[in-house]
């Protein structure tokens, strides 16, 4: 039991990390961006591929992995967001341009296999693959009946470091404060003088780059790196977690998150993991249906 | 290029190298105007298929249990698929935009996920295999329902029940204090359109002879293809939803020698279309798109209620 608890941190500061910059991006500009997942796993794809298909050191390949997602968010914003807000479409748009940029993403990751196209980026094709064992460093310690792989440790206080500090900027400083006038209301900061659309590309970098780095961390976790981890693993679960937290709110996201994983293991103790997906959606359904404003909404006078 | 040469040239020979295609074509418009009917009361329920799940398990257990008749089966199943969109429309209906959305695909997924892969008589994840069906036989019957739909559709948006929804998706509080009874009117619709997608569910599952509870049957992927049928074709007029329902279905078989990049091809497509036309393929018009120059242009502002 205190193993499952344990492995429901884990997995919560991912499911945390990568909600955030959903709800950051939902925050801003009212959009849900289901590129978000897509990014997710392009980033453990990346790194992966440096590392075991062109020889590059982890940390290297992290880097780039991050920087890959963090011009992805770029991407979107330039490709799917913001012609569509130059034509003033309805919100529903932005979710099926980034659905198709990333059923293109997904694509790409699918059909890397030597001899394609895309064999440079990815050779494993649908495969789901793993870090090689050394490629770093990861020591198991036991305390007492609980079993501790350092990989899965080090996820607990680099999200909660970066969380932290995505707080502190959104909080107390200049571009915080930009990013919050334009969640308030783009017309009037931009007659405040803010160049919103660049805020607004900012905001799909910090949030693609998050969820970038969410992805990388799952992977070398988790053992679990294909085309679909984005899909199978955060995309709905990365809504669950945003409506339980209130959509829209950073802090919410981080507690959703975390919330979920327990929520999570709690079913898999009492019912069986077959149990375990379905229960996330049953209570993404009845948080909407009973509290809409998720667990804190009401409490949080400002957005993001 | 081959499949825009066959359609011209030879007709009959394409019909019956693409009956399943056809039929696809069909089930999926039917889906498409399940979707249609909510959008077009300004509601983004992603519930579709859900229903059809309800419309298809319900069908073929009762085939395979019971040897009831087909006819019997299928409306079973499209009843029990309006009584669940009653009971998930009730607590679902006061949300509104992406939270509705994000409610329904909830009640989808926990369906699946939940109950589905989780009952014996279901088949659990290895799905159902129906006796007896026929899916050449199955074609003929799945265009006449197919055409039905479209007429009933086409009535409906243009009598009373379609102009209170129009009201109701352009203004709600506006609609509210004209004396439509938002709540109601609603439900109407999401109910209407639970019982489309729980019939077009029931008839694929027996086109297919095979239930299977796969994501891009029941999950969110299906639900994400079903609301890009209606946005691609465009959701003001009952022909768009039509028309990006034989656009996104087919575009497999259009592109049939980049097969293992179709899912490019398809979002390129997607993001285009969105892009360079956001009202839809067909936009508000409907069929106006493919009037000759010569055609009578009628008033539309007098019939037009979108």
């Amino acid at each position: 039991m205190d193993q499952q608890i344990l492995n429901a941190i884990f997995i919560g500061s991912i499911y945390a990390l990568f909600a955030v910059g959903y709800t950051l991006v939902f925050g801003v500009l009212d959009i849900l961006n289901l590129a978000h997942s897509a990014v997710f796993m392009l980033g453990a794809a990346v790194t992966y591929s440096l590392v075991v298909n062109h020889g590059q050191a982890f940390w290297i390949a992290c880097i780039v992995g991050i920087a890959v997602s963090a011009v992805m968010g770029l991407i979107i914003e330039y490709v799917c967001l913001r012609p569509l807000r130059r034509r003033k479409a309805p919100p529903i748009a932005a979710l099926i341009s980034t659905i198709g940029l990333a059923l293109i993403i997904v694509a790409v990751i699918e059909q890397g296999q030597t001899g394609s196209l895309f064999s440079w980026l990815w050779v494993d094709g649908a495969n789901s693959v793993a870090f090689p064992s050394g490629t770093f460093p990861n020591p198991t310690w036991h305390v007492g009946d609980l079993t501790l792989e350092a990989a899965k440790v080090a996820i607990i206080p680099i999200s909660i470091v970066l969380m932290a500090v995505l707080g502190y900027v959104i909080r107390y400083t200049q571009v915080g404060r930009g990013l919050r006038a334009v969640a308030e209301n783009p017309r009037a900061a931009r007659l405040m003088g803010l160049d919103v659309d660049r805020m607004i590309a900012l905001t799909l970098v910090i949030s693609s780059a998050l969820g970038g780095l969410a992805g990388i961390l799952f992977g070398a976790a988790l053992g679990d790196i294909s085309p679909y981890i984005g899909r199978d693993n955060v995309e709905v679960r990365g809504l669950a977690v945003i409506v339980l937290g209130g959509m829209g709110s950073v802090p919410g996201a981080v507690v959703g998150g975390y919330l979920l994983g327990v929520i999570e293991v709690l079913a898999l103790v009492a019912l069986g993991s077959s149990a375990r997906g379905g229960v996330a959606f049953a209570a993404l359904f009845l948080m909407l249906v009973l509290r809409p404003q998720g667990l804190f909404g009401a409490q949080l006078r400002e957005r993001i | 290029m081959d499949f825009f040469v066959q359609l011209f040239t030879d007709p009959v020979a394409f019909w019956n190298s693409h009956t399943l295609l056809i039929a696809q074509i069909g089930i999926n418009s039917i889906v498409a105007s399940s979707m249609f009917i909510v959008l077009y009361s300004g509601q983004l329920s992603l519930a579709a298929p859900g229903f059809m799940a309800i419309g298809a398990y319900t069908s073929v257990l009762m085939d395979l249990y019971w040897h009831t008749p087909l006819a019997l089966n299928i409306a079973t199943g499209v009843l029990l698929a309006g009584v669940m969109g009653v009971l998930v429309g009730l607590p679902v209906l006061r949300l509104r935009g992406v939270f509705l959305a994000i409610a329904t695909i909830g009640f989808i997924e926990a369906l699946r996920l939940g109950v589905i892969l989780n009952l014996p008589i279901t088949g659990e994840g290895l799905g159902l295999k129906t006796i007896d069906s026929d899916p050449l036989n199955g074609i003929y019957l799945v265009l006449v329902c197919l055409a039905v739909v479209l007429f009933l559709v086409w009535r409906l948006t243009k009598g009373r029940l379609g102009a209170a929804w129009a009201a109701i998706r352009q203004d709600e509080l506006a609609a509210l204090s004209q004396g439509i009874h938002v709540a109601r009117y609603k439900m109407i619709a999401f109910v209407l359109s639970a019982i489309l997608a729980g019939f077009a569910g029931a008839l694929e599952a027996h086109l297919q002879t095979f239930v299977d509870p796969g994501d891009q049957q029941y999950g969110v992927t299906r639900a994400v293809q079903v609301l890009s049928f209606a946005v691609l074709g465009g959701s003001g007029n009952f022909v768009g939803p039509v028309v990006g329902a034989l656009v996104v279905t087919s575009l497999p078989w259009i592109f049939v020698q980049a097969l293992n990049y179709i899912n490019i091809v398809t979002g390129l497509f997607l993001i285009a279309v969105i892009v360079f036309r956001p009202q839809g393929i067909v936009g508000r018009g409907g069929l106006a798109i493919i009037r000759p120059w010569w055609w009578p242009r009628r008033n539309v502002r007098a019939s037009s209620p979108g």
